[in-house]
């Protein structure tokens, strides 16, 4: 990459200076430096790329790929549509589809299938990939000995069917016929290298197809492409503005109103984003956990090049809390713990009931990174600009004599304060996303899954959105649970918010859940699927989503006078549609 | 059948609630649907007006209102619900049925009232219904606990006059009953009664109210001398039983009595009842009936604060008053009969009746039952309930007579009274025995100040001078009234104190020990250090120069530090005698 004067605004000293610097760039400094750029020039000045790409030559012959994500939390198609900018830099023709978009037909047509795909639940296809993935593995399945083939899994290892869908998407498109390209690479929540690195190797083996070899174009910046300087790999430091348990004395939940400032960071969201949050592990958590291991706090450990004390790494930069398959066979320990007994235990059990015994570079080493915990925004950029509020549930639970709490809820509820600085970054959700304005909605959520919808109605009242909406929202008890209540009310007064429809589940004898009460109002559910409403879910999959989804099944059965089957095949095509939507966790 | 009954024309724009009874038809209002609305615990502003008639406050808990706001939450509204029970009776069913509901639905406690009713705080509105219901099953409901209508009947509670006592509490009944509403909605709403279909436009639902009911609360109170206990002077229609010869005689009747005042506004004032004359026992419930529909008619229905009996019969006068209900009786009232109030407290511990079963008075600070640390007050009555074969008597003082207990079922309740270390009260100061406290903060929305939460402790402290003075068996009546709507009586207290502001009371003086004067302003918005402090003064001075059997407030009136209310109308006249 070569700058000249003329193919650039800059001066012949700037050129030099940049050429200097800009070819001994790694990939991620030059991310940062564009990003920082492009954010430190927003305000009223042209939008200009940063840097500004030599053109590459034309290849000898055209290459055609399709890439098809499964995205749940918008890693995979994030990813996806990187690696189709950088296909496209290097002149392969790429097209890149959600799997629910997808046209099955052309599948026979297509040279070069590259499937990214993040795993949901028990090792479940992703929302917008069920369909794909039920044609794929069914009758109507084509033959594919044309094809050449490569997936890219997103999971995370603390689930035993890890990157399940990968695997079956691998396993079906050899069955029928494929070549893989490149093996499937399985990559866990920390998924940036081993992406990456996948990556390269297919672009190696596409490009070979038209004999251009090895000669890849560097990665480049997109004049196109809106930039921010902070991302997943370089969060934004966020002040804590209010912190309030939402819940009253008496309830058996603490759920957290977080609001988080982003002035002047240049980070902007849509209604259904995620936010990550990096972090830390409670102090008395790791403390105990040293203890258990008879390792000295002080002792110096490296990650990656740094140095640092093991207390350190193991406050912010190593997951203690969950016991992963890939750990447990890291550390030897035998025989294998029964997976009811992994579920909810960590570290610190492990050590004690194992006799485990690490040095202190030992466990660095073994430990994978903390993650970052994904949560719904619950408030529109549009409303709020410079702030970003989410709610935050606290897990917490008891196994034997010991209490345990969520990392990143419990660190929320009991050290986050006012004032404090935290590691965040935006996660987008393409595929929960509000209509159009004038279309209607129907919102279900329990508890926290409360929270996107939150963010739904600021939006729609801060555009004036005529479409009507109508929210379910369950929890425990009327009183000390009702997230948001005011809040409802008032839009309910203004007419922002159409319909609203509770139900408290502990609040009587027999217990009522959102599903009851979308049973209950089948009629009008149905009269407002058949004037296009859009269905969100949020929350819990296991507790909730599956039982509303039933209800919504037999609401459609019973309007339509139909089958079971037919009811299904009319969600298929709401899903189709993308009127079917779910951020389920 | 009655024709409608058409109003008297009043000049001025009538008061809002007014509007709200004419449009509630006979007071449904839109109340069916909003206890259902479950997006919130409220009702709406005319129907907390109507519910008021069926016996229940929409309050919240004032304590979790701010905590509340910033959780995003309304207020934790809630239902209070008051239980009509004239004379305060209860069967030990009945008894055990409250205990439950207080439990199952309300905050785990009851509070005995000063009108001798019970009353549960912390209903939700999902629960009014089924509390309403489960009441209905012991015979008990709550309509006209409250609202602008004649409320719950009290009688005098001594028990020792067994056959005349048993003879006057039925007269409480029957005049209770008598003035009920006569609407269909209390069945309604709570108890799914059939709807009744198309009321005739000329026949007249309510023959004693009409359709816009009183122009504000009615109270009626039945005394049998000497005890005073009803406090019969503060009443609207206060009822005294002329007992001769161990026969009763019939009532003499007084009118006008009231409690109620606004803060800086000297046209609002507590009032004691006027003696109009005598009745026959068979004259008592048309001389009631006609009384109210004089207040029906005449009573301001333009200004609600000066919409109480006792402004009417000062605005028109006691003599025009006496005509106008001899015109609607038909017959005139004979000349009062001679009687003589003593007091207006309890008596507590062990009675024994004339017909030889034994009674036992409870002290129940405040009214408040429920189980305190160390004291087990609600569990040992839920006990005593579940053996006791007579009734329960509330008083009008807030506590309770455990009434008609058999010579050989006496042993029994003995030891349970011993075992729930119930206690008569006698350990406590006189002062604490004779002291009354309404519920005010945090569930009543027109409280300015504590009252029973409060009391107690300032009790202690009063109790420290009375000691040093050798006080502590000289009976005195304290009261304390949150706000100056006076559910405590507090103008009728020797020691009064009604809230002005959060820890600032007015303190009044002077009253009568048997309630038969008002008190006068002694200090106004005084904190407890200044309480404390001028009771320091007068206390120990009563103590020293008190005549033969002189009570506190004869005292403080001829030791001057208050001059003596001789009537309500110069209540506020500022106290012109300086020490």
């Amino acid at each position: 990459m070569v700058l000249q004067v003329v193919n650039s605004p800059f001066t012949e000293q700037q050129i030099q200076l940049l050429n200097e610097l800009v070819p001994n760039l790694s990939a991620e400094q030059k991310t940062w430096l564009a990003g920082y750029l492009a954010a430190t020039t927003q305000h009223g000045q042209t939008n200009q790329p940063a840097v500004i790409v030599e053109e590459v030559q034309a290849p000898i012959k055209t290459i055609t790929a399709s890439i098809l994500y499964g995205s749940q939390t918008g890693n995979a198609k994030k990813l996806a549509t990187q690696f189709a900018e950088e296909l496209k830099q290097n002149d392969v023709q790429v097209e890149v589809y959600s799997m629910v978009d997808f046209p099955v037909k052309k599948l026979k047509k297509v040279d070069n299938l590259l499937i990214v795909t993040s795993t949901q639940g028990e090792g479940e296809a992703p929302d917008n990939a069920k369909t794909f993935y039920e044609f794929l593995h069914g009758a109507r399945a084509p033959k594919l000995e044309n094809l050449k083939y490569s997936v890219l899994g997103l999971g995370d290892t603390s689930y035993d069917l890890f990157c399940q869908t990968a695997i079956d998407f691998d396993t079906q498109l050899h069955k029928l016929g494929g070549v893989a390209l490149v093996p499937r690479v399985d990559c866990d929540l920390d998924f940036q290298e081993d992406a990456s690195n996948w990556f390269t190797a297919v672009q190696q083996a596409l490009l070979q197809q038209s004999g251009v070899g090895a000669t890849i174009a560097q990665e480049k910046v997109s004049s196109t492409q809106e930039v921010t300087a902070y991302s997943r790999q370089n969060p934004y430091y966020a002040e804590v503005l209010e912190k309030i348990n939402l819940n009253m004395t008496g309830s058996n939940k603490e759920t957290y109103h977080v609001e988080l400032s982003l002035e002047g960071s240049g980070i902007s969201f849509t209604p259904g984003d995620s936010i990550g949050i990096y972090p830390k592990n409670n102090t008395a958590r790791v403390q105990s956990l040293l203890e258990a291991l008879a390792i000295d706090a002080n002792d110096h450990v490296t990650i990656q090049q740094e140095e640092l004390t093991i207390q350190e790494a193991l406050t912010h930069r190593l997951e203690i809390s969950v016991l992963t398959k890939p750990l447990l066979e890291k550390l030897g320990v035998s025989p294998l713990p029964e997976v009811a007994w992994r579920e909810g235990r960590d570290l610190i059990d492990l050590v004690k009931s194992y006799d485990v015994k690490l040095d202190a570079q030992t466990l660095a080493d073994t430990l994978r990174k903390l993650p970052p915990r994904l949560y719904s925004i619950a408030s529109s950029y549009d409303a709020n600009p410079d702030e970003v509020h989410i709610t935050v549930g606290l897990v917490r639970y008891d196994i034997e004599e010991r209490h345990y709490e969520g990392v990143t809820s419990g660190w929320i509820a009991s050290e986050l304060a006012i004032g404090d600085q935290i590691p965040i970054f935006i996660q987008e959700n393409d595929h929960f996303r509000l209509p159009k304005d004038d279309e209607p909605i129907i919102m279900i959520g329990a508890g926290t899954g409360i929270a996107p919808f939150r963010a739904f109605i600021e939006q729609r009242d801060e555009t004036g959105a005529t479409g009507e909406s109508w929210l379910f929202f369950g929890e425990q008890h009327f009183v000390t649970d009702f997230l948001y209540q005011v809040e409802w009310q008032r839009y309910l007064k203004e007419g922002t918010l159409t319909k609203m429809s509770v139900a408290f589940s502990r609040d009587q004898a027999e217990k009522i859940y959102v599903q009851h009460r979308i049973l209950e109002e089948a009629k009008t559910f149905y009269e407002w699927l058949e004037k296009g409403a859009t269905i969100f879910i949020c929350g819990d999959e296991k507790q909730m989503a599956k039982d509303v989804e039933a209800a919504i099944l037999q609401v459609i059965q019973e309007q339509q006078n139909t089958t079971e089957h037919e009811a299904r095949a009319y969600l298929e095509r709401l899903t189709q549609e993308k009127r079917y939507l779910r951020d389920v966790y | 059948m009655t024709k409608k009954i058409v109003l008297p024309p009043q000049e001025g724009t009538p008061a809002v609630n007014e509007g709200i009874k004419k449009e509630s038809n006979y007071l449904r209002g839109t109340l069916k649907e909003s206890m259902k609305d479950p997006l919130t615990g409220s009702i709406g502003a005319a129907d907390q007006n109507l519910i008021k008639f069926h016996g229940s406050y929409m309050q919240d808990n004032r304590d979790e209102r701010d905590e509340r706001q910033r959780k995003k939450l309304e207020p934790s509204y809630q239902f209070m619900i008051r239980v009509r029970t004239p004379g305060g009776a209860a069967t030990s069913e009945q008894w055990l049925m409250m205990d439950e509901m207080a439990r199952t639905y309300g905050n785990g406690t009851l509070k005995i009232t000063t009108r001798q009713a019970f009353q549960l705080h912390g209903i939700l509105k999902w629960n009014v219904k089924a509390y309403m219901q489960e009441m209905n099953r012991v015979l008990l409901d709550s309509l006209a606990a409250c609202g602008d209508v004649n409320r719950n009947v009290m009688c005098n509670v001594i028990p020792t006059t067994s056959k005349i006592h048993e003879e006057v509490y039925q007269w409480s009944v029957k005049v209770s009953e008598h003035l009920l509403p006569k609407t269909q909605a209390y069945h309604e709403i709570w108890l799914d009664g059939e709807k009744v279909h198309d009321t005739p436009q000329v026949e007249e639902v309510e023959p004693i109210y009409g359709e816009l009911y009183l122009p504000r609360k009615f109270k009626i109170g039945i005394a049998i001398p000497p005890s005073n206990d009803t406090d019969i002077y503060s009443q609207d229609i206060g009822i005294i039983a002329i007992v001769e010869d161990n026969e009763l005689k019939g009532f003499n009747i007084t009118v006008g009595g009231g409690m109620g005042m606004t803060h800086g506004d000297d046209e609002t004032y507590p009032q004691l009842g006027h003696l109009i004359g005598f009745v026959t026992p068979e004259q008592l419930l048309v001389t009631t009936e006609k009384i109210v529909t004089i207040q029906r008619d005449f009573g301001n229905r333009i200004e609600r604060k000066n919409a109480r009996f006792k402004y009417t019969i000062d605005r028109y006068g006691i003599e025009w008053f006496k005509e106008e209900l001899h015109k609607r009786l038909g017959f005139e009232l004979e000349e009062a009969r001679q009687f003589h109030f003593e007091r207006t407290g309890d008596e507590y511990g062990w009675v024994k009746g004339e017909n030889g079963n034994w009674h036992f008075t409870l002290f129940i600070q405040g009214g408040r039952v429920k189980d305190f640390e160390d004291y087990p007050l609600m569990t040992g009555l839920r006990e005593i309930a579940k053996v006791h074969e007579g009734r329960f008597f509330m008083t009008p003082n807030q506590n309770l007579v455990i009434s008609d207990i058999t010579p050989t079922k006496k042993r029994k309740i003995q030891s349970l009274i011993t075992k729930y270390k119930l206690t008569d009260g006698k350990h406590y100061s006189a002062l604490r025995r004779n002291s009354i406290a309404c519920v005010s903060l945090p569930t009543c929305g027109l409280a300015m100040a504590e009252a029973e939460r409060y009391l107690p402790s300032l009790i202690t402290k009063i109790e420290e001078i009375l000691d040093e003075s050798g006080l502590h068996e000289q009976e005195i009546n304290i009261r304390m009234s949150g706000c100056p709507n006076g559910c405590s009586r507090a103008a009728i207290g020797e020691i009064g104190f009604i809230g002005k502001g959060p820890g600032k009371y007015n303190m009044y003086l002077g009253a009568a020990f048997n309630g038969s004067r008002l008190n006068k302003i002694y200090k106004e918005n005084v904190d407890e250090a200044t309480i404390l402090q001028e009771l320091r003064t007068i206390i120990p001075h009563y103590a020293k120069e008190r005549l033969e059997g002189e009570h506190f407030g004869d005292f403080v009136i001829r030791a001057n530090y208050v001059e003596a209310t001789t009537d309500g109308t110069n209540f506020h006249t500022k106290p012109s005698v300086l020490r």
